[in-house]
């Protein structure tokens, strides 16, 4: 089996981690565990080396030329810093962010505090999307006149998300 | 309040009276909470910045826990100052480093401490004495409540609270507890411990936090991840897991008395002989020889009555407070004599290390009670 860093070398280290119930693999030659600090008697994190190896496909993936519309941060400027310029990052460059995340955590979700606001946001994001969704059904139904309807309460329930 | 005030007050967490206060030092939790559409303190202009401390810092002064506060400026500080909070963990190394469009907030008991555009918005942090992360978790996780109706802070529904840096994301939050561990380094075991905590995804790491050497055995011990994992989770994670390491320490220091106690006595008695009569020493020399005294009293070997005027030595021989306290700026030799002096005057009315005093730790890792049996 060939070392999954430089994939010219016999690997000799095989680690394995356990992220949300899948088995992660990552098997390294001699000289590649040393580089990666595996070998390291002070210890590492298994997340870091993933990190490393999956970071640097994310890159690859992403458009380096992608700006956050808000704060106008790079792909480049988070390779250079380790840092996002602001809130709306995550969503800008969330496709990047996804597989450094799970390496990084425990989870790939929230489940602890939020703020008092979130809940309402967050149930009026749903009530909304099941409110498009059966729109879109009366539309594909020619069901105009219930299709109005739903049209404003949408249009309500997005005004009570503005206040 | 003044700089001056904090100065004199020691602040809580330095008089050591929580629970397992001979081993743990201090617990501390910190929330990191960023407003909505902003953007993040590395990245904001100076302008962004400054406006961004006018929105967040009236809010925190007008907070009931900061009633009788320190508020500063990250500019009206000198850089002795700033050093003197970062020797008390009031603020971090990072946001010391910091000037215009950045202050720190904090109350008189110096139990909480507010960072306002270090690398996010607001970092608001807890200190307590001893082994307490449950009760500084509940006094930040209150600020938190309170100041999230008044600031509109980041958040995604699916990714919880959003920091500058990724690692952060989630909780926002980071428990940590600063451990004095002399036998587990005393039997060499402390690679051993720290490898097994590692494993479990906890972080150890020096005096003053990331990349900060050890000194002193103390190690601060937190949580790593933030994502997939709810407060009161990591928070119980973390306590369970120092517990042991309690024990373990404990266990150490058994074993030595038992197996290595010339070792144990010789350390002692070199540590007091160097303290008592060396005129220049090193911060880190100083921290290691005081830390080997204060085992010396958790064992016995000096009466407990001594313990708070070595807890005291660890801060007041760190390089800030010393020139503070000093009133002026001195050099690295200088700040040697000085230290040397301080510890001298100190240790002059400490008696000698006694070890017919030794009592030994009971089975179940209690600490001992000196001077019962006298």
């Amino acid at each position: 089996m060939l070392c999954d860093v430089c994939k010219c070398n016999d690997a000799t280290v095989f680690l394995t981690q356990i992220l949300e119930g899948k088995m992660q693999k990552v098997n390294l030659c001699d000289a590649c565990s040393k580089e990666k600090g595996v070998q390291d008697p002070t210890g590492f994190a298994l997340a870091d080396l993933l990190l490393g190896i999956g970071a640097a496909e994310e890159i690859e993936k992403g458009a380096p030329s992608q700006k956050c519309p808000v704060c106008g941060f790079t792909q480049a400027d988070f390779k250079k810093t380790g840092r996002l310029g602001c809130s709306v990052c995550y969503v800008t460059f969330a496709e990047g962010l996804g597989s450094l995340l799970k390496a990084m955590h425990k989870g790939t979700e929230h489940i602890g505090k939020l703020p008092q606001r979130a809940y309402r946001e967050i149930e009026l994001g749903d009530r909304m999307r099941a409110l498009a969704q059966d729109l879109e059904k009366a539309v594909a139904e020619e069901n105009y006149e219930n299709a109005a309807a739903l049209r404003d309460k949408i249009k309500q329930l997005e005004h009570e998300k503005v206040i | 309040m003044k700089f001056a005030n904090i100065m004199s007050t020691g602040g809580e967490w330095l008089r050591g009276e929580g629970p397992h206060h001979q081993i743990v030092i201090s617990s501390r939790v910190r929330l990191a909470r960023n407003l909505k559409q902003r953007a993040f303190p590395g990245w904001a202009k100076k302008a962004e910045r400054t406006q961004i401390l006018e929105l967040i810092k009236p809010r925190v002064e007008e907070l009931p826990e900061m009633q009788d506060s320190f508020s500063e400026l990250l500019q009206d500080l000198s850089a002795l100052e700033k050093q003197v909070l970062v020797e008390r963990h009031l603020i971090s190394r990072e946001h010391a480093a910091k000037s215009v469009g950045s202050a720190v907030i904090m109350n008189r008991r110096q139990t909480l401490s507010i960072m306002v555009n270090e690398e996010d918005h607001l970092r608001m942090q807890s200190i307590r004495s001893g082994l307490q992360l449950k009760s500084a978790f509940k006094l930040v996780d209150k600020v938190d409540s309170t100041l999230e109706s008044k600031l509109d802070f980041a958040y995604d529904a699916r990714l919880g609270y959003l920091t500058a840096c990724p690692t952060n994301v989630g909780t926002g939050m980071r428990a940590s507890a600063m451990l004095h561990l002399p036998g587990l380094v005393l039997s060499e075991m402390i690679n051993q411990v720290i490898q097994a905590v590692n494993k479990i995804g906890l972080a150890v790491r020096g005096l003053y936090g990331e990349g900060t050497e050890a000194m002193g055995n103390l190690f601060q011990i937190s949580n790593q991840t933030t994502l997939g994992e709810k407060e009161d989770e990591i928070v119980n994670r973390l306590s369970k897991v120092i517990e042991t390491i309690i024990e373990k320490e404990h266990d150490a220091r058994q074993m030595l008395i038992q197996k290595k106690s010339n070792t144990l006595w010789d350390q002692i008695g070199r540590a007091y002989g160097v303290l008592t009569f060396a005129h220049a020493m090193t911060s880190k020399e100083a921290l290691n020889l005081l830390s080997i005294i204060k085992l010396g009293v958790d064992l016995g070997a000096f009466p407990e009555d001594r313990r708070l005027p070595i807890d005291e030595l660890f801060i007041d021989t760190q390089p800030a407070h010393l020139q503070k306290s000093s009133q002026q700026k001195l050099n690295a030799e200088e700040r040697d004599h000085l230290r040397a002096q301080i510890i001298r005057d100190r240790l002059r009315v400490f008696p000698k290390p006694d070890i017919s005093k030794v009592a030994r730790e009971s089975e179940n890792g209690s600490s001992p009670e000196p001077q019962t049996n006298e």
